[in-house]
This record gives C-alpha cells, structure tokens and sequence, in this order.
C-alpha cells in the first residue's frame, strides 16, 4: 500500500532562496509524523507547498495516491487535506460555533436556493452542522463559550478552537503547524493527548514542532529537516543519535575555522 | 429535547447583560414590524409627493440589501454597484419597449444581463485583492454609464422614456400608492432573501473569505467561486432594483446612474451597519429621506447631511446597527450524549466556569448553554 502523504524531490524557490530544496518524506494513515529543524529549514513552507498555498519550482506531493501538486488549495483541500496555521488563522468576528462550521464548508446538503425558500433540506443540514460544531469542540476538549466571537477567547482557547476547526474537515491528513507554540505545559499535554486522538481515527497526523520533548513523545517518526531538504527520517530514538541532526542542532563538535578566529581575536586583544 | 423548546426563554430567567434594547434588536418581530410600518405608511401620508419620495427609498432599501452582499457579507469593495442597477433599469426598459411587453416579463431578460454583467466584471477582477477590486469597479461603474451614454439602443445621453407600469394579472399597479405597495412587498421579499443568504452555508462562506481569505481556501471553500457568487447575487438586486427604478420613473438616462448614486449606496451599507441587514435597511432609509427633511434648508441641506453623515462615522465607525457575532448556544441532537463522554467535568461545573470567563470577557452575552444542559 503507497503511503496517504508522499512528498517527493519537492523544491520551491523565493527569489534566489531555495527554501524547500528536494524534500522528500512519507506519511501513512493512523501515524504521527513530527517535522522538525532549526528555524528557516523549510518546515512552514513545505507545509505551505502540501497544502497548495505556494506552487512547488518541481517535485510531486501525492495523497493517497492521487496527484495534487501545484493545485489550488481548496481542491487540496477536498481530497482530504486539512491544517492548521503557524499564527492562528481563525475568522476573528464569528462566532465559536461558525469557525468550526467553517470546517464543514464540503459537507453541505444545501445551496442558495435551499437558503432562500428554507426547505426542509437546509434546516436539516443546518442542524447538522451546529451538532457536529458541537461535537468536534467536545473532541478538542474546548469549554468556552461556543456562541461569543473568536476574538474574544484567550489564546489557547482559539488554538482549540483553530484544531475543532480543522478536524470538522474529517479529512485523512491532518497537518498541524506548530500547533503547541504558544501554549503553557498542561495545555500541551492535552494537545499530546489530541494528536493521540486524530490519529486513532485514523487520520495521519504530520505536525511541526519546536519542543522536543513534545516531539520525542508522541511521535512515531521524525523528519528532520536543515536547508530544505530531509537530512534524517525515523524513529525518535534513532534521529536522536543521528550525527547529522546533532550538528544541524548544535553545530559541528569541532570547528577549527571558529577556533582559529577565536585565537586570533585574542591574540590581538 | 425539552430544553430546547424553551431555550429561547431560559437564558433570559438568568440575568445576564443581554439588555432589554439588544434582545428587541435581535427579535424577529421586527422584521414584521418594519413591513407594517412600510404597509401603514400610505395610510398616513397619502399624496404623490411623499409617494414618491417613500417609493424611492424602498428602492433604495433594494439597492443597500443587494450591495450589502457584495461589501458586507463577503468584503468586497464595490465601488460601482449603480451600473448593476443600470444595466437592470436599461435592460427592462429596452426589451419592454421593443417588444411592448409588459415590464414584470422582461424580469428574466434583467436577471440574465445582470447576471452576465456581474460575470464580465467578476470573473477578472475578483482575482484581486481589496483596494486594486474597489479601483477596477469604479472604473466599471463609469464605463456602463458612458457606454450607454454612447449607444443608439439605449438612447444616449436623453435615455429611454415612455416605460410601462407595472401591471400584474390584468391589474394595474402604475398608481403612485400601488406602485409603492407593490414595491414594498417585492423589496421585502429580496431583504428576506438576502437576510436568509447571510446565515446560510454560502453566507458563512461569504464571511470566512472576508475574514481570512487564506484560511478559508484552506477549509476547501473555493474563495473564487464564492466571491463571483456574491458579486452575482449582489447584480441581480441590483437589477431587480433597477428594472423598479425604471416602472417608478418610466424613464432612465445616463444622469442617473453616476458614481454619486453608487457612493451613496455603499454609505448606506456602511451607515447602518455592514453584513447586518436591519441596520442596512436602517441606514438606506436614513441615507434617502434625511435630504428630504432637510429640504426647508434649501441648499444647506447637503452641508448638514455630510455633516450628519461625518459625525455618524467618527462617533459610531461600526455603523448604527453593526453585526454582532453571537448565537444561542443551542444544543444540538446529541449534545447531552457527548457531555457524558467526555467524563471528567461535570456540565454544571464546566457552564459555571464558562459564564464567570464569559461574564468578563463579553459583556453582551447573555445566553449560555451550559445552564440548559
């Protein structure tokens, strides 16, 4: 079975920088896949190239077998993608329950004309979407008020409420971008506990992270990401010990350029 | 669902801030009480004059819900809706004198022109974004007007005359009062329309593009699709308004359409309210009476009416009657089912939580799920 996310050789330039410089990484349904690397890796921009927000220079991303480079981000979108944004991206004025239903934009059951004469239909896809709104808030543990504005909620609500958002896609690939930034331990606990919690619907879960303890615990695969490109790919423990990874993190153990500097600068001083 | 039936009520019985002036805003009488006072309002005041100008307004109430779609569901500038209305007014009046049809036939000529020209601007333009839209319809605007200034069919600059009144099964409604009656109830029927459109899957669609484009495109809501959706909806208000504006006149020229009326349009939307359609109403009725009462003033009026107008948007930049996000916390089927699941918390303790956050946070709120459950 090909994997549900298969990204390969993606490239995308900005200019003369190439952010995302020959990634390749897979995903398959009910794992948890941590993107991680220093900052300016690449990591938001492949993210930004999966998802269709940047066009890819070259290189294939393919859900579920079906190709979707390079296309617009609702069609990505339909074929089962959802994500959440590095700086929460909800629509501030609406209420609570609207952004989740927001997520619920391709389940419809209703169009302007059901709108306009309030047929049985729309009353009944209304209903709908205010339950499942209901039951996705409930699934990410929210417990604020549901029918205020977003812009009202404290910051770690409306991640919540940015995550209820994104799973009422129901969508197979769930791409988290550093859904924990920001947020305090006991919150990132039960955002550990979330991740667990899509993935057991099956979902693939693939999720930027800074911290590493988050990172260690909940994944089952890490990609390690430095200039664009995977320089390792696999189990926490083994990226771990990754010689690579070590340096791309702290640098070289021996770096006799820097040391040479160092001499100089003293001697003179 | 027992609490459900009441949950209209049951919020009310627990004392929060919503005030007595905010639930009269929000009750859905006052829909019904706007109709009666516009019905009544013959009745009251019965010569040609006050006909026509109250006529005028309910247009214009026409005009303000259509363009309401366009800037204040979906949050785009249109700085040239008056050539919807020009192409609906042009349109009716041209086919209803060609082939001497009575005008309400020629409303499927209206849609279709309006709807073509809302694709002929929308679909180029509605790739950009804000300010470049506002700058490319305005252009638009002035382009229809000087395009029928210029062409033989439309009449030129002295415009088309002698268009039939409304007749509807044999009866004629061309009077000054039944013509208003008549428009009152079309005009009231389209409000509604566009009230309905405003809370259903393609008006949330409409207000998440407004709200965060991007955000939106990546909930799979085809922003493109749904921006030329408004900008459709909002032509055929525009053009059923127009083909109003031509029974109620009989006859339409250039003059009418300049970029003063589209200016004017989009004040009323801004005044009252964006994205609410009571408020629009309310700011199309102040934005075309308030000249006529300070007609006494003679040519003073229009300094006080910007004046008005300044001082409304300095003190009150939301408008009169703005949205406000909120809604009953209405539990849905399976609502109770779910609280159970979840364990932990039990939904008394969590709705307490929930209104001391929500008591400081929102003042307005006043209904809570919590206290139903």
């Amino acid at each position: 079975m090909s994997p549900l996310l298969e990204v390969s050789d993606l490239q995308i330039a900005f200019g003369g920088v190439k952010a995302v410089n020959g990634l390749s990484f897979s995903a398959d349904a009910g794992e948890i896949v941590s993107v991680i690397g220093p900052n300016g890796a690449g990591k938001t921009s492949a993210f930004n190239c999966i998802t269709g927000f940047y066009k890819p220079v070259s290189g294939h991303v393919k859900v579920d077998g079906k190709d979707i480079t390079g296309k617009r981000p609702a069609v990505i979108a339909a074929t089962g993608v959802t994500r959440t944004f590095q700086n929460l991206r909800l629509f501030p004025d609406l209420t609570v329950l609207d952004n989740v239903r927001g997520g619920m934009h391709l389940y419809g059951g209703q169009n302007a004309l059901d709108a306009l004469f309030h047929t049985p239909r729309y009353r009944k896809s209304e209903e709908y979407f205010t339950a499942e709104a209901h039951r996705w808030l409930d699934f990410v543990g929210y417990k604020g008020g549901r029918g205020i504005p977003v812009r009202n909620l404290a910051y770690g609500q409306q991640r919540q409420v940015e995550m209820a958002r994104a799973m009422a896609r129901k969508a197979k690939l769930v791409l988290l971008d550093e859904p924990g930034a920001g947020l305090n331990h006991s919150e990132k606990r039960e955002l550990l506990e979330l991740c667990r919690k899509i993935r057991d619907l099956g979902a693939a879960v693939v999720l930027i992270e800074h911290d590493m303890s988050v990172v260690m615990e909940v994944s089952e695969r890490v990609v390690v990401m430095n200039f664009g490109k995977e320089i390792a790919d696999g189990t926490p423990a083994e990226v771990k010990k990754n010689p690579a990874v070590i340096e791309a993190y702290l640098g070289k153990e021996d770096e006799p350029e820097r040391g040479a500097d160092a001499q100089k600068e003293e001697g003179e001083s | 669902m027992s609490e459900n039936v009441d949950s209209s009520t049951a919020p009310r019985l627990i004392g929060k801030p919503a005030s007595v002036v905010s639930r009269l805003f929000e009750s859905k009488q006052l829909g019904w009480a706007g109709f009666a006072i516009a019905v009544i309002f013959p009745f009251l005041v019965a010569n040609n004059y006050a006909m026509n100008i109250a006529t005028t307004a309910v247009i214009f109430i026409l005009l303000a819900s259509g363009l309401n779609i366009v800037v204040g569901y979906c949050g785009l500038l249109d700085l040239g809706y008056i050539a919807f209305m020009a192409v609906g007014a042009y349109t009716a009046g041209i086919v209803s004198k060609a082939w001497e049809l009575p005008i309400l036939f020629t409303i499927p000529a209206v849609l279709l022109m309006t709807v073509l020209a809302g694709l002929i601007i929308g679909a180029p333009t509605l790739r950009l974004r804000s300010d470049y839209l506002a700058i490319v319809t305005l252009g638009f605007g002035e382009i229809i007007r000087l395009t029928a200034n210029n062409l033989t069919i439309t009449g030129g600059p002295s415009g088309i005359y002698g268009i039939p009144g409304v007749e509807l099964f044999g009866l004629d409604l061309s009077s000054p009062v039944m013509f208003y009656f008549f428009c009152v109830v079309v005009v009231s029927l389209l409000v509604l329309g566009s009230a309905r459109l405003g809370k259903s899957r393609l008006g949330r669609a409409w207000r998440f593009v407004r709200e965060d484009e991007d955000a939106a495109e990546a909930m799979g809501i085809h922003t493109y699709k749904v921006k030329l959706a408004a900008y459709i909806f909002g032509a055929m208000w525009g053009g059923i308004g127009g083909m109003l504006f031509a029974a109620h006149l009989s006859a339409i020229s250039p003059q009418s359409f300049v970029f003063l009326q589209s200016a004017l349009v989009l004040m009323a939307v801004v005044l009252g309210g964006m994205g609410n359609t009571r408020g629009v109403v309310v700011g199309a009725v102040v934005i075309s009476l308030l000249p006529e009462f300070l007609r006494d003033m003679g040519n003073l009026r229009y300094v006080i009416f910007g004046v008005v107008l300044i001082a409304v948007m300095v003190l009150r930049p939301q408008g009169f009657w703005p949205t406000r996000a909120y809604e009953p916390e209405k539990a849905g089927p399976d609502r109770d089912g779910h609280d159970q699941d979840d364990g932990g918390s039990g939904p008394g303790a969590h709705g307490r939580k929930r209104s001391r956050r929500e008591h400081r946070k929102v003042t307005s709120s006043g209904q809570e799920r919590g206290e139903n459950a």
